[in-house]
């Protein structure tokens, strides 16, 4: 039936502050619902099927998201932590998301050990050196593009919890060919106005008649689509220069051992 | 101090009695809006002219009411200057002039009520002679006093507890009132309802999935039935001199998987026409046997008569969630003409009977199976719109193709009962439009690209316009001959819901719900 779908996929995705990683991930036997000594581990095999019976109507079958928000984030907007998130689930979010009330414990508990994996890429050991990553973080340039821990500029996503988000494998396919990791809702704009004038810059919105985007200098631009000549959706398109063949091979490794061990605010 | 009572008089609205003749000669009053879809015939067309295609550019709020929900997806009802409006378990009565309110109900939610696959929404009242009728979440259909919003009988139509819910405006005819139930998603026994509109008895139910013994139930098999949704939430149409209730029927359940369910499923995913004093089934047309992919047949059919092959015919039309448009007989329910509106890629086309030929692979599966439309189809329940002036249907059309997946889900009552599920494309991947079909054929005229997928209905008017609204939040005017966008307004939410027209001290205005807003627009 799916009756007032609308209106549940609109509060859930106005709701949202959080960047959702690009990567979709299986759900992780490291999540930190799992280290508690105090109860048995949750069954992750038996709180797939949950989710894909319960939850899948509006979060996707895998969590990516549909009618309601992608759960493939660190940090989820309506639950700062673990408990919070077991609460979200037996209690809902009226009137948005309905409550899981006919669950066990057990099953809650393994519900939002599942979602908490979604959006969680678990530590790796990894070759390269942090440090040293950290120093070519910042002489090639990247706090141009992009915030992390505060510093930097935020033309590009920020990487404050990227650790957490990108596996290293993905984190190395966006150094060495960062058009096929485009992060969702990242989009480059080239419009060109209706007095010949060209602006390239991200979208930061855009609806049937209006387009708002920010170029890399950080200015803002609103346009009335009707007044445009053109607007290219420049999709598969990134602004950040690949550093595959810029970085060597160790220098590479030390930059994703870097971004790697950045998960986030505590 | 008598000129000042007069002029007081004169000032206030007058609260009027509605019989059924007025709402049957909806015409005759254009500057009200009597039921659902202003008129019993499903057309959401205003006969208003005031705003048109050479001023509308100048159209204005006026006033904006705030709802005390969210999302909501309310069409008012208007009488003389008066706007009936509702939400989740609520209603008001307010001022045309000035927005404020001049009466509210509200109906406690029990704390152990659940919404199954749908937010807590209403859609709109109904009005019979001095009452005006709400239906509830927790499954009562409450008459309420006209004047005051006191409440005059409730009925129990339902039980939430396992599963049940209504959403829906109910469908005033004479002298009942019919509504259906939600609840597709939890394994529900659909059914349509009517009541006595004085004393809230029920005069009939008809039970969309037939009973051992009953014809339509050879299409189900072992106790699938039981089960087998048939949801009925979005309000229908009525031709009073058939005499029938046209009522569009949603999904069968589980809806993804229909391993356990082999066969047509009726009355699923169907057009049904009732006889209005007993319920009694007149015919049926299934437009989606067997459905897998959530495809509810649940929305307003458009009833109007046309030249077909040098004979005037009686016709129904709907635009439905599978992607296909449909021209029926409404006497007979006989198929004319139909033809998809919007991409679809899980039929090859329709056989001389209406009937799909399912293309391969066009099933959900465990691994995906990338179908277009998505679960909530080429459109949905919000409502089109037929305009007898330019003889095309308006359809708000979402373009959008998902991977639908099956799993095993066990019956558990008042729980989701889906058998798996879908991935939506990227929001880039998609995108909506209004569409006018030549209402006849199903041939399109024009469309106006919008940027997603919409959720809002459609409104035409004799001023030659088209309203409709946007998930960003657009209110926008088209030529309803060319599509060619005229005016637009960001009401600063997400739009669900279904524009009207009414007239206030004899000057035009429109309405549309924005979220918590309802924005009342004139010139």
């Amino acid at each position: 039936m799916c009756a007032s779908v609308a209106a549940i996929a609109y509060v859930i995705l106005c709701a949202l502050a959080v960047r959702s990683a690009p990567f979709p991930q299986s759900p992780s036997s490291q999540s930190t619902l799992l280290q508690s000594p105090a109860s048995k581990p949750p069954d992750l095999t038996a709180a797939k099927l949950l989710f894909e019976s319960h939850c899948a109507l509006c979060h996707g079958i895998d969590g990516g998201g549909g009618r309601g928000p992608s759960l493939h984030r660190p940090k989820l907007a309506r639950a700062a932590d673990d408990e919070a998130l077991k609460s979200l689930i037996e209690n809902g979010i009226p009137p948005e998301m309905p409550e899981a009330w006919f669950l066990s414990k057990e099953e809650i508990a393994g519900l939002a050990a599942y979602v908490r994996g979604l959006g969680n890429v678990p530590p790796e050991t990894l070759p390269g050196d942090p440090a040293r990553g950290r120093a070519i973080y910042e002489r090639s340039g990247c706090s141009a593009c992009h915030i992390l821990d505060g510093e930097g500029s935020g033309y590009g996503p920020e990487l404050t919890d990227v650790g957490a988000r990108r596996s290293s494998a993905g984190l190395r396919e966006t150094l060495q060919n960062p058009s096929k990791t485009i992060p969702e809702n990242f989009l480059l704009l080239a419009i060109t106005t209706g007095s010949g004038q060209t602006v390239r810059g991200i979208r930061l919105n855009e609806d049937t008649f209006s387009i708002q985007l920010r170029d890399q200098q950080g200015r803002f631009y609103s346009f009335r689509k009707s007044e445009l000549r053109d607007v290219k959706k420049l999709r598969g398109e990134s602004p950040m220069p690949a550093y595959g063949s810029a970085l060597s091979s160790a220098e590479l490794d030390d930059l994703i051992s870097f971004l790697a061990s950045q998960r986030g605010k505590r | 101090m008598k000129l000042l009572a007069l002029f007081l008089l004169s000032c206030s609205a007058v609260f009027a009695q509605i019989p059924f003749e007025r709402i049957v000669n909806a015409d005759k009053e254009p500057g009200n809006w009597l039921t659902y879809s202003r008129d019993l015939q499903g057309h959401r067309f205003s006969p208003l002219a005031e705003i048109n295609t050479e001023n509308v550019s100048r159209l204005k709020v006026k006033w904006a009411f705030q709802f005390p929900d969210p999302s909501n997806e309310a069409s008012p009802i208007v009488i003389d200057g008066i706007l009936y409006i509702t939400g989740p378990n609520a209603a008001a009565a307010l001022d045309g002039r000035s927005g404020r309110p001049l009466w509210t109900w509200r109906r406690p939610l029990p704390s152990d009520y659940h919404s199954i696959g749908f937010g807590h929404v209403n859609r709109g009242p109904a009005v019979l002679d001095d009452e005006l009728f709400v239906t509830s979440l927790d499954g009562y259909l409450v008459a309420l006093d006209l004047k005051s919003g006191a409440e005059r009988w409730s009925s129990q139509v339902l039980d939430y507890k396992v599963g049940y819910s209504m959403t829906m405006a109910p469908l005033a005819i004479d002298g009942k009132i019919v509504v259906g139930v939600s609840g597709g998603e939890a394994g529900i026994r659909g059914f349509i309802d009517s009541y006595e509109a004085k004393s809230g008895k029920r005069a009939w139910r008809f039970w969309t999935i037939p009973a051992p013994g009953e014809p339509g139930h050879e299409t189900w098999s072992g106790d699938a039935w039981k089960t087998g949704g048939g949801a009925t939430w979005v309000t229908g149409a009525y031709d009073p001199e058939l005499k029938l209730v046209y009522w569009g029927v949603g999904n069968p359940g589980p809806d993804w998987n229909g391993d356990a369910r082999p066969g047509d499923n009726l009355y699923t995913c169907s057009m049904v026409a009732l006889e209005a004093g007993t319920g009694k089934l007149r015919w049926y047309f299934q437009f989606s046997p067997h459905d897998t992919h959530d495809w509810d047949a649940t929305h307003v059919p458009m009833l109007f008569d046309a030249e077909i092959g040098g004979a005037k015919r009686r016709l129904l039309a709907v635009a439905n969630r599978n992607a296909f448009y449909y021209v029926l007989d409404r006497a007979t329910g006989k198929f004319v003409a139909g033809k998809p509106y919007a991409k679809q890629t899980w039929a090859t086309g329709l056989d001389p009977n209406g009937r799909p030929i399912p293309a391969r692979d066009a099933e959900p599966s465990k691994e995906g199976t990338l179908i277009w439309p998505n679960l909530n189809g080429a459109t949905v329940w919000f409502s089109p719109s037929y305009d007898p002036q330019t003889g095309l249907v308006y359809v708000a059309t979402r373009e959008i193709g998902a991977r639908y997946f099956k799993r095993d889900t066990p019956y558990q009552p008042g729980t989701f009962f889906p058998g798996g599920g879908e991935d939506e494309l990227p929001p880039d991947d998609a995108w909506g439009a209004i569409k006018a079909l030549k209402a006849e054929s199903g041939d399109l005229r024009w469309e106006f690209k919008l940027h997603s997928p919409p959720w809002a209905g459609v409104l035409s008017t004799a001023g030659g316009l088209v309203f409709s609204g946007s998930n960003e939040g657009n209110f926008y005017a088209l030529n309803a001959r060319t599509g060619r966008p005229l005016w637009d307004f960001q009401t600063g939410g997400a739009i669900g819901a279904n524009p009207v027209s009414f007239n206030i001290d004899g000057h035009q205005f429109i309405g549309i719900a924005a979220d918590r807003v309802l924005y009342v627009f004139g010139l």
